[in-house]
């Protein structure tokens, strides 16, 4: 949804933890997006991009590790994979769902040198 | 910065006490910060928000220069550390000049091996806010203050409904509110004028409040113990609802003026809440709003929501939902009570224990 402030957030939380590793430059930048966390990856590279041009993670590897969604299903009374948010259950289609797995939106960690 | 919508976290005035100075370095670079007088720990260094970075040009003895940028944490620390990093890898120099593979990090070179290594860091990109939040939390808790936050689309009666709710209860209970609006005084002058304590917060470029700034609004306001601490945000559905204050419960207001499918159209927001007050219901009979389908389509996202429809110009429903505000600030006193209670049995059983010596 709003990528650009996101890759922002990242590019802030990774230039913090790199100055405080006295590293040179961020080679590569591991983040943890889940399905339900409503961010695009593809937009998000795309912003990250952008954003780091000039910064110490200029050029970095940006590796987006899929979470997949998951939720707990109140019908069921089982775990039952999710595809968005607030939605069906897919066994009863039931909406009394509630997201287990798959809303991450965290920075994993980076490498430097 | 908001890492929901993009928006500023700069421009930010508290009411009251905030005033703008700008410096000039040694080196001729220039920036201004902003400073309130009462403030214990945060420097905003630059207009753009609570982390700024700023660029030093350095000039060497051997005539390179080069610019290094440093970070002004808006925080309690301070931390001025000017990293000197040199590419020394890279200095081509004719004669005399180091070669030094071992500089980096691991102190170490092995052909073909570089100096990276990997740093865990496991943080929520909200993690910050998230901090502040908890520490608002725990405050509230210690001494047993009872905190809401009121979120809505700009219009749905937030202000009015909260003047009614004051009038009804001010005599009854100590009440602060913190509001929270882009621009203006003017709601907190609405509730000023219901004669209990409010603070405006105008949040300039953002979108919403933070724990940040509630955290300063309730140091400035210094609310009774077992008071009840109102906050109104900014008139937005979307990135309030990433936001935690420290609120013990979020309060979502829907008016009937609005769509039956605003909870379907912006599901974080409801399922954030754990209250939702269906407001200016005197309206119905003039409009087609199907309040049963709205409270529907909130259940949807949010299964355990507790709904009350009120209407803050005829006061129908307020007294539900009035109880619901005492059945809370009841619980958060006696937990106060009984942590006092706690502390009480530990002094004594101390004071037996020095007394047995």
């Amino acid at each position: 949804m709003h990528e650009m402030s996101l890759a922002e957030g990242v590019l802030q939380i990774v230039e913090e933890t790199a100055r405080r590793e006295n590293a040179r430059r961020i080679k590569l930048v591991v983040l943890e997006i889940g399905r339900l966390s409503s961010v695009q990856p593809d937009a998000l590279r795309f912003c990250f991009d952008a954003v780091t041009r000039g910064s110490m993670a200029d050029g970095t590897t940006l590796d987006i590790v899929d979470v997949p969604g998951s939720g707990w299903c109140l019908q069921c009374m089982a775990t039952v994979p999710m595809q968005e948010l607030y939605g069906a259950c897919p066994t009863c289609g039931s909406h009394q769902v509630q997201p287990t797995g798959g809303t991450e939106m965290r920075v994993k960690e980076i490498e430097i040198e | 910065m908001c890492t929901v919508c993009g928006c500023g976290a700069g421009e930010v005035k508290i009411e009251g006490g905030a005033h703008e100075h700008t410096h000039v370095h040694e080196d001729g670079t220039v920036h201004t910060h902003s400073h309130g007088h009462e403030h214990e720990h945060a420097h905003s260094h630059d207009a753009a928000g609570l982390t700024g970075a700023h660029a030093h040009p350095h000039t060497h003895a051997d005539g390179t220069t080069h610019v290094h940028e440093h970070v002004h944490q808006g925080e309690h620390d301070h931390d001025h550390g000017h990293e000197h990093s040199h590419d020394h890898h890279h200095h081509e120099h004719a004669v005399g000049g180091d070669l030094d593979y071992g500089t980096g990090p691991a102190r170490a070179h092995v052909p073909g091996m570089s100096q990276a290594r990997m740093v865990q860091i496991e943080q929520d990109i909200l993690s910050k806010n998230n901090t502040y939040a908890a520490a608002n939390r725990v405050w509230f808790d210690e001494r047993g203050i009872f905190a809401l936050n009121l979120v809505s689309s700009p219009g749905s009666g937030k202000t009015t409904l909260l003047c009614k709710t004051i009038e009804l209860l001010k005599n009854k209970v100590a009440i602060n509110v913190v509001e929270g609006d882009q621009q203006t005084a003017n709601d907190a002058e609405r509730i000023r004028a219901t004669g209990v304590p409010a603070l405006q917060i105008n949040t300039g470029k953002g979108c919403h409040l933070d724990g940040h700034m509630v955290g300063h609004a309730m140091q400035r306001l210094q609310p009774k113990d077992g008071s009840l601490f109102l906050i109104e945000n900014v008139g937005n559905l979307v990135c309030p609802a990433a936001f935690d204050l420290g609120e013990h419960h979020k309060v979502a207001i829907l008016s009937v003026t609005e769509g039956e499918d605003k909870p379907l159209k912006y599901p974080d927001m409801f399922a954030a809440a754990d209250v939702m007050l269906l407001n200016k219901v005197d309206l119905l009979p003039y409009l087609s709003f199907d309040a049963d389908l709205a409270e529907a389509n909130a259940r949807r996202v949010n299964p355990h929501l507790a709904i009350f429809r009120v209407s803050a110009t005829s006061g129908d429903g307020l007294s539900a939902w009035l109880d619901w505000i005492e059945a809370g600030l009841e619980a958060q006193r006696a937990r106060h009570g009984e942590s006092i209670d706690a502390l009480k049995a530990r002094i004594a059983e101390l004071e037996r224990q020095l007394a047995a010596r």
